[in-house]
């Protein structure tokens, strides 16, 4: 049985908000709905299980930060790290987000139907079975993909022209798949270009299936799109720096 | 590519008593470095290899093996030393940055050493500790800064200012954050053994937290750092306390960098990485930028864990170091682990460990004379690391401002680190800082436990009976009493610093 809770965010500080929230799915909500919701941070942090949180504003920072399992649907735009650290679950951001999108993912999703500021994707890393996702509807800032150990990270450039330089600088593992061309002055040192082969192609398909499934896209032709594959140079970008005593 | 240097001058030349040797092979079977191996009845030595940990000649049954450090002289120079020319020809082969294990290695004055406890005589009687209880046990974490207090119907008043969580250690020696990866899973087990044992507790260090030592966790102060290697949820919600790494004194400003052959089966699963693949982390938490980034941090993790735990964060001791204290004590943390100079490290760039940083004595005086001024002193505990050698350490730092400490590479020693320095090789013989399995498996957690236990049990008597000495009765009275302490041969800047007096004033 399908229980909603409805929760009115105005004026209420994140702590007693976060409280509501918590207790409403430990009285087993499966719907959770935050309305009015301004900045208030933390919404979603090391919340487990699999309950759909939707907020109704603008999310403050490190929302779903630690997440492991719930979705979190954002009918707004998100502040500084959602999706920070988090461990498995999904974030749909119906607007744009900050900066440190899906900083230390390692599982789950971040869709951000919008623009995402600097730093998209750092450090994101995988384990096992967990690989985390973040795809960004609109364009990214630099440095994205910094530090990149592991996952997907897609970029369709639907809004207009990518702004991202010194993409994967550090990358020593997973993969940064753009629409389009990237310019090689793009890239920072540790990152290369690579083909698109059909294999990959074919298996990013489901995500941007499922992503234009969240915000009511066509699929079809930004799956066929052109697109430019950013992997790691090298597993290993920093051996070559030291030297023992 | 070759060079022109040949071979270095030997750094130890280890050799047998051919009188005293009966070829039994126990050095063969110990030294995992390959210094020696069996050529007919003969055993053979390859000084090159040795390391001076000290393992052959531990086991040797007749003490036929003696070693000796630079048996080859240079053309002594005070200012051309050993270290120098030799790092110099390393980088002029290499090119690179030279990467090298435990902590600093510079001959530079350690103030510990300059600073002299105080002791009554008859102006005021010492307290006798057999007879009087001296209070070891202390509380890390947050004060309330006034206390409200209600009466109940039946007259008895009971307190109502809500109390932020807090540690209670029965000693104010802590195990300071050394990862699983870094160190042995049995190195992990002995000493959270210790911790439950003596009543302390022990920091994970960025490796995560291994299941084995799950039933421990409530001793554990599970670190996050920038990589947030093996940080999820469950993690922090096992840790009694959790440390948000911000810095480390043997490398300030740089972050850390666990080579890929490091990260074996077991070491992948705490950490959360592909086996194999490098760890990396960056110099900052790149979500702190800024300032006003740590405290959303500190609340995050607050947030994630229901407010329930302390928050611990550790800094390195740099220059700007009160400023830094002051930032991180408002940032809304529990207490603060400042690490010194001389902190230690399974590898750290040469340069950075001997040449960055500020010593722990100078930054605990600091931290405290600036966390007072600021009226801040009750947010924050004071956690004094980076080489703790001995109770008297414990003492000075706890004097100086301190309300506890951190010890590594001590607890290291008290299960057979001899500090040779070579951890990054990943061949400890001594079963600490490896993950090969037949070196881990010589490190016995029943022994090793028990020896770093009674460390900290022996530090701790010690200091029951130089507290009683100083006519005083409590842990709480020592700290930052600086009037138990006296410079010795320290100059007039650096006791004023210190805010301590010169012996005979």
């Amino acid at each position: 049985m399908a229980k909603q809770v409805t929760i009115d965010a105005k004026g209420v500080h994140y702590t007693p908000l976060n409280q509501q929230i918590r207790k409403a799915i430990e009285d087993g909500a499966s719907e959770v709905i935050v309305d009015n919701v301004l900045g208030q941070r933390f919404i979603g942090n090391g919340l487990r299980g699999n309950t759909t949180i939707r907020v109704n504003g603008v999310a403050g920072g490190d929302l779903a930060m630690f997440m492991s399992g719930p979705t979190v649907i954002v009918n707004g735009n998100a502040e500084h790290a959602p999706g920070n650290t988090m461990d498995s679950g999904k974030v749909v951001i119906h607007g744009s987000a900050g900066d440190a999108v899906a900083h230390s993912m390692r599982g789950g999703k971040v869709f951000v139907r919008g623009d995402i500021g600097y730093r998209g994707g750092i450090h994101m890393k995988q384990y096992e079975t967990q690989r985390p996702i973040l795809v960004v509807g609109g364009s990214a800032q630099t440095f994205l993909g910094e530090y990149m150990a592991g996952g997907l990270l897609i970029v369709l450039g639907l809004d207009g022209v990518m702004k991202a330089r010194e993409i994967g600088s550090g990358i020593h593992g997973g993969e940064i798949v753009i629409r389009g061309d990237v310019d090689d002055a793009c890239l920072a040192a540790g990152a290369k270009k690579v083909l698109l082969t059909d294999e990959d192609r074919a298996r990013i398909a489901p995500v941007i299936r499922e992503f234009a499934g969240d915000f009511g896209l066509d699929p079809e032709p930004l799956i066929n799109a052109k697109y430019t594959r950013i992997v790691p140079a090298s597993a290993r970008p920093f051996a070559g720096k030291y030297t023992w005593e | 590519m070759s060079s022109n240097f040949g071979s270095m001058p030997l750094r130890y030349r280890v050799t047998i008593d051919r009188e005293q040797c009966m070829e039994c092979g126990r050095c063969i079977e110990n030294c995992s470095y390959g210094v020696f191996r069996r050529d007919g009845d003969r055993i053979l030595v390859n000084s090159r290899k040795c390391t001076a940990c000290h393992r052959c000649l531990t086991y040797c049954p007749r003490d036929a093996i003696m070693l000796q450090e630079q048996p080859c002289d240079y053309r002594s120079h005070p200012v051309w030393t050993r270290t120098v020319r030799e790092s110099i020809y390393n980088q002029a082969r290499t090119g690179k940055i030279i990467l090298a294990g435990m902590g600093s290695v510079a001959n530079l004055p350690i103030i510990f050493d300059h600073l002299m406890l105080d002791a009554c005589q008859v102006t005021t009687p010492p307290t006798d500790p057999l007879r009087e209880p001296v209070e070891i046990r202390t509380y890390l974490g947050k004060k309330p800064s006034k206390l409200d207090l209600r009466q109940k119907p039946n007259g008895d008043v009971e307190l109502a200012t809500e109390l932020a969580p807090n540690l209670m250690v029965e000693t104010p020696i802590l195990l300071g954050h050394m990862s699983f990866g870094a160190i042995s899973l049995n190195a992990h087990i002995s000493m959270a053994r210790a911790a439950q044992e003596v009543g302390t507790y022990m920091g994970t260090g960025e490796g995560g937290l291994h299941p084995a030592l799950y039933p421990y966790q409530d001793r554990m102060i599970v670190q996050v750092a920038s990589g947030r290697f093996g940080v999820n949820i469950d993690y922090l919600e096992r840790g009694a306390a959790i440390e948000l790494k911000l810095g480390q004194g043997a490398k300030p400003g740089i972050g850390g960098h666990l080579p890929g052959e490091k990260v074996s089966k077991d070491v992948s699963r705490t950490r959360m990485i592909p086996e194999g693949s490098d760890a990396i982390s960056p110099a900052p938490h790149h979500d702190i930028y800024g300032i006003e980034d740590l405290p959303q941090l500190v609340r995050s993790v607050r947030e994630a864990t229901g407010w329930k735990k302390p928050i611990f964060a550790k800094i390195a001791a740099v220059n700007n170091n009160a400023e830094n204290v002051a930032a991180v004590a408002r940032s809304g943390v529990d207490a603060i682990a400042i690490d010194g100079f001389r902190g230690g490290t399974g590898a750290a760039p040469r340069v950075f460990r001997d040449h960055v940083g500020i010593p722990i004595e100078v930054a605990i005086a600091t931290a405290d004379k600036e966390l007072r001024k600021q009226g801040l002193r009750n947010e924050v505990s004071l956690i004094a690391c980076g080489s703790i050698r001995e109770s008297a350490d414990v003492m000075k730092a706890i004097a100086l401002g301190a309300d506890a400490v951190y010890i590594a590479t001590a607890a290291l020693a008290a299960m057979g680190c001899r500090v040779c320095g070579n951890c990054y090789q990943g061949l400890c013989p001594w079963g600490i800082a490896t993950q090969r399995q037949d070196l881990v498996d010589r490190l016995n957690p029943d022994v090793a436990s028990k020896q770093v236990a009674n460390l900290i049990h022996a530090w701790t008597l010690e200091m029951t009976e130089l507290i009683g000495a100083a006519g005083i009765n409590s842990i709480e009275s020592l700290r930052g009493n600086r009037d138990r302490l006296r410079g010795y041969m320290l100059d007039e800047g650096l006791l004023e610093i210190l805010d301590v007096k010169s012996v005979g004033a």
